[in-house]
C-alpha cells in the first residue's frame, strides 16, 4: 500500500525461504522514494509524512514482528529528487521456526486484495521454498488481457484466485 | 494446470460488457482495508461485494474500492456507500452476509438496510 502511495507502477514481492527455516520478505518498488532523513526515521513510530494523523506503524510493526523471531529489517530507497531510478526496498528476515513467528495467513487472499485495490500496478509476485515455488506476474497478465478489461474485474481476480491457488497446492 | 491463456477467453467474454462499462460508476462501495479493518474481518466482506455486485449484474454501475483507516476501529469493518446525489452511507460490523443483504436491498433496491447503518449500531 505504502509502495503504491508513492506512486509505485512496478511492485515486486518475494517471499524467499530456505532449508534452515529463514524466511525473507522483500518488497521492491519504483515509486518516490525516502530521504536519507525520512529512512532514518522510519523506524519511529511517531514519525510520519502524512499529516492525517502523527504516527506511522507499518515499519515499526514489521520490524517488531521480525525481531521477535530473531530477525531483522532494513530499508534502502533512492529519493526521486537524487536519483533516476528512484524507489525503495524493504526486506524483512524472519526465523520460522521460532515460537513468536507470527504465521503469515492466507497469502493468495493477501496478493488478491492488492491487486483489487490497485488494478493499474504491476505486481511481481514470487514465493520461493525448498519443496516448491509460486509465481505470478500482472503485466504479464494484462499482455494477454489488454487495457480495456481491469486486472479488478470479478472475473480476472477469479481466475488470479484460481491460478495462485492451484500453485500453492503443488507444495 | 492453470494458463494465462485462459484470459484469453476472459477478454472475449467481457469485449461486450466493456463497452457499456465506460463513463460508468455512479455508485461507489468503499471498504476500509486497514489494519484494524483486516483483523475485524474487512477482506471477506471486501470479497463478498465485489461477488455479490457481479452476481447481480451491478458492474457497470458499481465500483468496489478500498480505502485505509476512516478513524473508527472499534466499528470495523466499515463500509461507506458514495452515490451520486446522495449522502454517503455508513455501514458497520460488516460481515460477508450482511454485504449480501446491502447489494440486494441498498445497491439493487435504492433503499439502505437501516439496522446495519452506524446510527443505529451499539458497540
Amino acid at each position: 500500500m505504502n509502495s503504491v502511495r508513492a506512486g509505485a507502477k512496478h511492485i515486486e514481492i518475494l517471499l524467499e525461504e530456505d532449508a534452515n527455516a529463514v524466511l525473507t520478505l522483500t518488497i521492491r518498488d519504483d515509486g518516490c522514494g525516502m530521504s536519507k532523513e525520512q529512512v532514518s526515521r522510519l523506524f519511529d513510530p511517531f514519525f510520519t509524512t502524512r499529516k492525517t494523523r502523527g504516527v506511522g506503524l507499518g515499519i515499526p510493526f514489521l520490524q517488531m514482528l521480525a525481531q521477535q523471531t530473531g530477525g531483522n529489517v532494513s530499508v534502502f530507497s533512492k529519493s526521486e529528487q537524487e536519483h533516476a531510478d528512484h524507489g525503495t526496498v524493504v526486506r524483512a528476515v524472519f526465523h520460522t521456526d521460532h515460537i513468536d513467528f507470527i504465521p503469515m495467513g492466507d497469502l493468495t487472499e493477501s496478493v488478491l486484495t492488492l491487486i483489487q485495490g490497485s488494478p493499474d500496478v504491476d505486481f511481481i509476485y514470487r514465493h520461493t521454498t525448498p519443496s516448491g515455488s509460486v509465481t505470478m506476474d500482472t503485466a504479464e497478465m494484462r499482455s494477454v488481457l489488454g487495457d480495456d478489461i481491469s486486472l479488478a474485474s470479478y472475473e480476472v481476480l477469479g481466475f488470479i484466485k484460481a491460478y495462485l491457488q492451484e500453485q500453492y497446492q503443488q507444495f | 494446470m492453470k494458463s494465462l491463456s485462459e484470459l484469453a477467453a476472459i477478454r472475449e467474454q467481457m469485449k461486450d460488457k466493456v463497452a457499456i462499462r465506460t463513463g460508468s460508476g455512479d455508485i461507489r462501495v468503499v471498504v476500509g482495508m486497514a489494519t484494524c479493518g483486516i483483523s475485524a474481518g474487512a477482506r471477506p466482506v471486501l470479497n463478498a461485494f465485489v461477488e455479490e455486485v457481479a452476481a447481480a449484474n451491478l458492474t457497470d454501475k458499481v465500483m468496489v474500492t478500498q480505502t485505509g483507516c476512516i478513524g473508527i476501529c472499534q466499528y470495523e469493518p466499515v463500509v461507506e456507500i458514495f452515490e451520486d446525489g446522495k449522502e454517503k452511507t455508513t455501514y458497520v460490523k460488516m460481515t460477508p452476509e450482511k454485504a449480501k443483504r446491502v447489494v440486494e436491498e441498498h445497491l439493487k433496491g435504492g433503499k439502505p438496510v437501516s439496522e446495519y447503518l452506524i446510527g443505529n449500531t451499539k458497540l
